[in-house]
Order: structure tokens, then sequence, then C-alpha cells
């Protein structure tokens, strides 16, 4: 099973992933812990949203703001990134931690590795699935690269300039 | 200057080791090319035809001459003995290996200098006016903004990952604009409203390469502390609809010209409604600490124009024309602003050898409080030099080649490293350079033509921002030979705009006479003491078509 980082430690991870459906009102949605993709979740949402173990992904492009009404229902939100150097779902974190109070597992997902996690963890992800080929236990490093940062995020509330002694 | 405290010192380390740590992984064939990629480009190091490039950061230009001595013995020990200043007030290494990278990075470190973002799709130095805080001609000094910018944009967690490259740049001067705001992704002009608060006009979507724009004002004023979170709100809107399909179309101004820049704004303005009261938002305690940092030096209290300058002006008419032509006036009486020119003949354009580097610390250390300034057009200044010690320093600098009083004109040239260096070129850019200062040798026709700038291109990224050269030249490639296309009638500064193309393009033999049949067409038309561009513009394109492909 492939591993996954949550808050700091290693598990693995128990979670399917269904991809996107061309007709996401008849996509089939099997029993136990599945993230469905945005469009899925939308469209089917009075059945699903009866179930505790559903979680929902966002690709790079979708608007967080679509979850709003029920955001504080999941048990979970994974946001993709289909490439390491597409940026967008950085912004997508904080707008789900910050404009929308989301207070459950926020998970990256995708071209997920080391290098990155220090900025998706400031952004509010606190759960990585980890591309396959990755270290799980060289990535928990990558979350303490830096031991300050001059701007405010979603782990630290504060930018420096208000900290500074 | 800005000094760094243990929090700054603290970062720039963990940077460091950081950067050795991915490229030790990098060497161990733990990270991929691709996954290096960004990586070592947001620290700076480049991969270019004939060796990395190492593009170390120059935060608003400002350099103590304690970083001029590290940069000399870095230039020295994991370099060929020279670098080149940049149009962006960078400085490049040309030679150094992908090994020695973050060694050189944990050098600088110790002399509070880094290579962080110089390079890769995020949000790059923040440029201002070469003469901030010495200038008459400024509301306020700019640079304590510039730092307050470098500080948030300094692995800002968001932005790291952007469509493209992003350039901040800001003007303090209502009348003239050194800075090229109107070129660059966000171009701030600090202003005061009616009741005298101090702000900013923000405007957004300049920029050159490819598709040169002039930027739009998307805020005519927006008060001082909220600098940060309206930066943000453009950022982050920049950051999830730019275009990541197509490079070439990435660049904020793209979007803003899809939106609208009355649509853009609006976004922008939604976001930041969210954002304009969180804790992001400036406070008077953080501003006033970052100015301290910023206070005049010890002047005393001295006459202008004292008889030791008056003198050798009346008398020595070489001292004269470098006067009048490298010097320009300080906010303080009894002293001025010395520039140093870096374009002899038979030098690149912007390069310097590791001693003249050390020469340069010696001058800033005897005539300007230790502090030097790195401007675009690739020169360097001294921004606090006495007048009565002005005639004693040119005599210095003569000898060492930073004497050329050609500042401002024809061949003050900006130029690119070009296919002499950069894999990315069309056509080699230095070697037109130097045919060009080769052929307007004679001082007096060059200053009898007065301002002019002209710039080179080594291809469409433009790093020699040819489209807002008075005549711009750039490098293409036909059927790959090297060829070049030339374009008249751009200017930077308040009243920027983008030159126009003349015609089919030339071989690099034939560009010292086709420029001088474009000077001549100026000449020939010219009223009274015109400038280039004013008779450019009162002219148009035409008559200097006709001559050139008559
Ligand atoms: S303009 Fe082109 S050739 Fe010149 S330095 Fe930039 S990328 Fe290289």
């Amino acid at each position: 099973m492939p591993s996954l980082i949550l808050d700091g430690q290693i598990f693995e991870d128990q979670w399917v992933y269904l991809e996107k459906a061309e007709a996401a009102d008849q996509q089939q949605v099997p029993e136990g812990k599945v993230v469905v993709p945005l469009a899925t979740w939308l469209a089917q949402k009075d059945s699903l949203s009866s179930r505790a173990d559903i979680g929902v992904w966002l690709d790079s492009d979708e608007e967080p703001e679509a979850l709003a009404d029920h955001i504080s229902e999941l048990a979970l939100i994974a946001v993709n990134f289909p490439k390491f150097a597409d940026g967008r779902g950085y912004s997508i974190a904080r707008l789900i931690r910050e404009r929308h109070s989301y207070q459950g597992e926020l998970r990256a997902m995708g071209d997920v590795l080391l290098d990155q996690l220090f900025y998706m963890k400031r952004c509010g992800f606190n759960s990585f699935a980890l591309r396959p080929d990755r270290s799980a236990e060289k990535a928990l490093a990558g979350l303490t690269t830096f031991t300050e940062v001059y701007q405010a995020g979603t782990d630290q509330p504060l930018p420096l300039f208000r900290r500074r002694a | 200057m800005y000094k760094y405290d243990d929090y700054d010192h603290r970062i720039i380390r963990d940077r460091v080791n950081q950067f050795q740590d991915q490229t030790n992984r990098y060497f161990a064939g733990e990270l991929s090319e691709e996954e290096f990629l960004p990586l070592r480009l947001q620290n700076g190091l480049y991969v270019q035809r004939l060796a990395p490039m190492l593009r170390i950061c120059i935060p608003y230009g400002m350099l103590s001459s304690t970083q001029l001595r590290r940069l000399a013995k870095v230039t020295r020990d994991y370099d060929k003995g020279y670098a080149h200043f940049t149009t962006r007030q960078n400085l490049q290494l040309n030679w150094p290996t992908v090994e020695d990278a973050p060694k050189i990075l944990a050098e600088l470190a110790e002399v509070e200098m880094h290579a962080v973002q110089t390079s890769g799709n995020c949000i790059r130095n923040t440029t201002t006016d070469q003469y901030a805080g010495v200038t008459q001609e400024e509301l306020v000094d700019p640079r304590p903004y510039c730092e307050i910018i470098r500080q948030w944009s300094t692995f800002h967690p968001e932005f790291a990952f952007l469509p493209r490259k992003f350039k901040i740049a800001v003007n303090s001067c209502p009348d003239t604009d050194r800075a090229a705001i109107h070129v660059h992704d966000i171009g701030l002009q600090i202003i005061t409203d009616e009741s005298g608060k101090l702000g900013y006009k923000v405007l957004v979507g300049g920029g050159l390469g490819r598709t040169p724009m002039i930027g739009s004002v998307i805020r005519e004023f927006l008060p001082e502390h909220d600098l940060l979170t309206y930066l943000e709100a453009i950022l982050r809107v920049y950051n999830r609809y730019g275009r990541r399909d197509n490079k070439y179309k990435a660049r904020i101004k793209i979007l803003v010209k899809a939106m609208t820049p009355e649509g853009f704004a609006e976004k922008v303005e939604a976001e930041w409604e969210h954002l304009k009261d969180g804790p992001t938002k400036l406070t008077d305690v953080e501003i006033a600490r970052i100015k301290s940092h910023f206070v005049d030096p010890d002047y005393q209290a001295l006459d202008n124009q004292p008889s030791e300058l008056a003198t050798p002006l009346a008398e020595n008419k070489y001292f004269s024309n470098w006067y009048h032509r490298n010097v320009v006036p300080h906010k303080k009486p009894g002293y001025a602003i010395v520039n140093l020119t870096l374009k002899k003949l038979g030098v690149p354009p912007g390069n310097v050898t590791d001693s003249q580097i050390e020469q340069l610390a010696n001058l800033a250390d005897e005539y300007s409080f230790g502090e030097l300034r790195v401007t675009h057009e690739q020169n360097v200044v001294l921004g606090d030099v006495e007048q009565s010690r002005l005639f004693e320093l040119w005599e210095k600098i003569k000898p060492l080649g930073f004497a050329t009083p050609n500042l401002g004109t024809l061949t003050d040239i900006i130029c690119c490293p070009g296919g002499d260096y950069c894999s990315l070129a069309n056509a080699k850019s230095i070697p037109v350079a130097e045919a060009l200062q080769a052929k307007f040798d004679d001082l007096d026709y060059v200053y009898d033509l007065g301002e002019l700038d002209l710039n080179i291109s080594g291809c469409m990224n433009a790093c020699g921002h040819h489209h807002v050269g008075n005549i711009g030249v750039l490098g293409v490639d036909k059927k790959g030979e090297e060829w070049y296309q030339i374009s008249v009638g751009g200017a930077s500064g308040q009243d920027a705009s983008i030159g126009q193309i003349l015609g089919p393009s030339f071989a690099r033999e034939q560009m010292p006479d086709v420029i001088e049949k474009i000077l001549q067409v100026y000449v020939d038309k010219r009223n009274g003491e015109e400038l280039f561009i004013d008779t450019f513009r009162r002219i148009g394109l035409t008559p200097f078509k006709e001559r050139v492909y008559a």
C-alpha cells in the first residue's frame, strides 16, 4: 500500500481514489473509504453526504468555492497536483483553510515530491499522499526544512514582522 | 542599507543547507533532472550553453564594500575571474560548477547575500531607482518598501510555482522613472493622496519579451500599510488563473489582457476584501523598523560647487565632459551622485573582473560611505560623493576604465549576454555592441546626439530590454543564421513606449552602417536640441525606413 504522511507520521494510505468520470452523476461509488472527484460529489451529494467515509478531491483548475456549503461535513479533502510545478494547489489549500475554515484532513495528492512539502504544509496541507517512488522517511525531513519564516501561513498565523523581538 | 538580524541569517542559512542537500540528492540520482531544475533555478543556477551560470541577487541594487570584496573572492575562487552585471540589478557568474554552487551560496550568506529566486517561476528580485535615497527627485526613499517586499516574497509558500516568472519594480520619483515600472509584472509608484497620506499607484501587466506591453493602472491609490495584502491578492489571482498551457502566454500581462484591466482589478479587489485586515497588513512598528536601516549617513554641512570642483570644471574640458555626462545632482548640498561606467570599448557591457570589483569596493569605502549601487544600464553608482573630491575621483577612475563619459548616450549600450553565453540566444549580442562602440568612438559626435538608448537582446526574452530602447536590436534566427531586427522609437521612463519594427532584419556586418543611417535621419530632421525620441515621435517611422532600405 502506498505511504501517507498525516500530521507528521507515516501511515499506509487506506483510501481509494476514483478518477474523473464522463458522467459524474452515474459514477459508481464503492463501499469503504473513497475519495471521489469534485464533480461526482456535487452530482451525488444527496446520497454521499450521509456517508462518513467519503472524501472529495479537487483538480488544480477547480474552484474550492463549490464545496463551501458542505465543507465542514467532509472527512477528507484532497487537492491534486497534476505536475509538481503546477502551483495552483497552494492557493486552493489556503482558500480551503482560511476562507472556508475547513478543519478536517487536507491532503496533497498526485505529483507530490519531497522538496515541496514545506510550502504545502505552510499552505494548510496536513496530509501527503507521496508519489509512490518517494521515501516517506526522507519526506518527513522536508516538513521542517526552515526553522523560521517571513510570511503568515496556515501553520503560523502571524508574519515574522509581528513576532520579531 | 538593510542589516540582517538573527532571523534573516537563520532563514538564509537554512536555505543554503536545503540546497546543499538537494544538490547531494541530485548527484546521488534521487532527484531527476526535471525535479532538480526548478530547485536549482530558484537558487539562481541556470545551465547555459557553455557552463552553469549563477545569478546572484543584489536586492534593489545595493551593495556594501564588504559584499563586493566577497563577490570578488567568489569570482576568483569559483569562476574565471570575471562577472557580469545584468539589466535586473543582479550579478552573474558564468563558469561555476553545479557542485560548487552550494559552497558559493554559503560564502555569500556570510555577507548577507544569496541567489534566492533570481530565476524560476517565482517572485524575483524587486528593483528600484538606482538613485534611491540620494536623489532630489524622489518623494520618499523607496528602498524600505523594496526590503519589505523582499522579505514577504522570500520563500513565499503560496507563490513558489507560479505560471511564469514575476517581477516587481518600485518608483518614487513623480517626474521620472528609472525603475521602468511600466514594463514590470507589477509596477508600484509611490504617491500621496489629497490629504498627504502615503501610498502607491498600482500597475499590472507590463512586460517585455515576446509580447511587449505597457502596464495598466488597476488601483489609483493603495494606502501604505496595505502593500503586502494587495500584492498577495494580485499574486493569488494570477497563480490561480494565469495560463499554464503555453509558456509564451503565461505572464500576467496575458491574463490581464484576457480579463481586461478592469475585470482583473475587480477580481483582485474581491480577493483583497478577505485579506486586507488580516495579519499581513503592515504595522507602524515594522515600517519604522525597516526605515531605520535606510537613514542618511553622516553627511557634513557643505556648499555646492566648491572651488575644488569649479576650478577644474573651468579648466579641464575632459573632466567637464565627464562631469556633465556622468555626475547627477544629490539631495544634499555639496554632494554628488557619480556613475561609474562599465562600457569601455572592447569590454562586453556589464563585465567586471575580480580586481575591478575590489577596486569598486575601495572606491566605495573611500568616497561613498562604503556603499555602491548597480544600475539597469549595467553601470555602477557611487551615491554620496563630496563635490570637492570629484576631480580627485575622476583622476583615479580614468585608468581603471570607469570614467568613459558616455552615460545615457549612444555608446552606453544595454546588452544581454547573448549567444556568447546564453543557451537561449538566437544570435550573439556582445559583438554587435562592440562593433557599434568601435564605429561611434568619436565622443563629440556621440555628445551631440544627446540622450539616446540603444538596447540589444540576443532573443525574444528581451533581457537587453530592446523594446524600450530608442533604438532596439533583437537577435533572430533565420534558417540557422544570426540576423538582427531593428526597432525604433521605444522609450522607458514615465512616458514609456514600445519600439516599432523597422523592417526586414540585417546581417551582423551591416549593423554599424544601418545604425549610422538611422542616426543621419535624426540629425537631418532634428529641431535644435531635440532628443532622438522626440524627433521620432514627431516624424514617425517612415523617414527612417526610407533611408535604411533605400
Ligand atoms: S535576451 Fe535571450 S539571449 Fe539574451 S540573455 Fe536573455 S535569454 Fe539569453
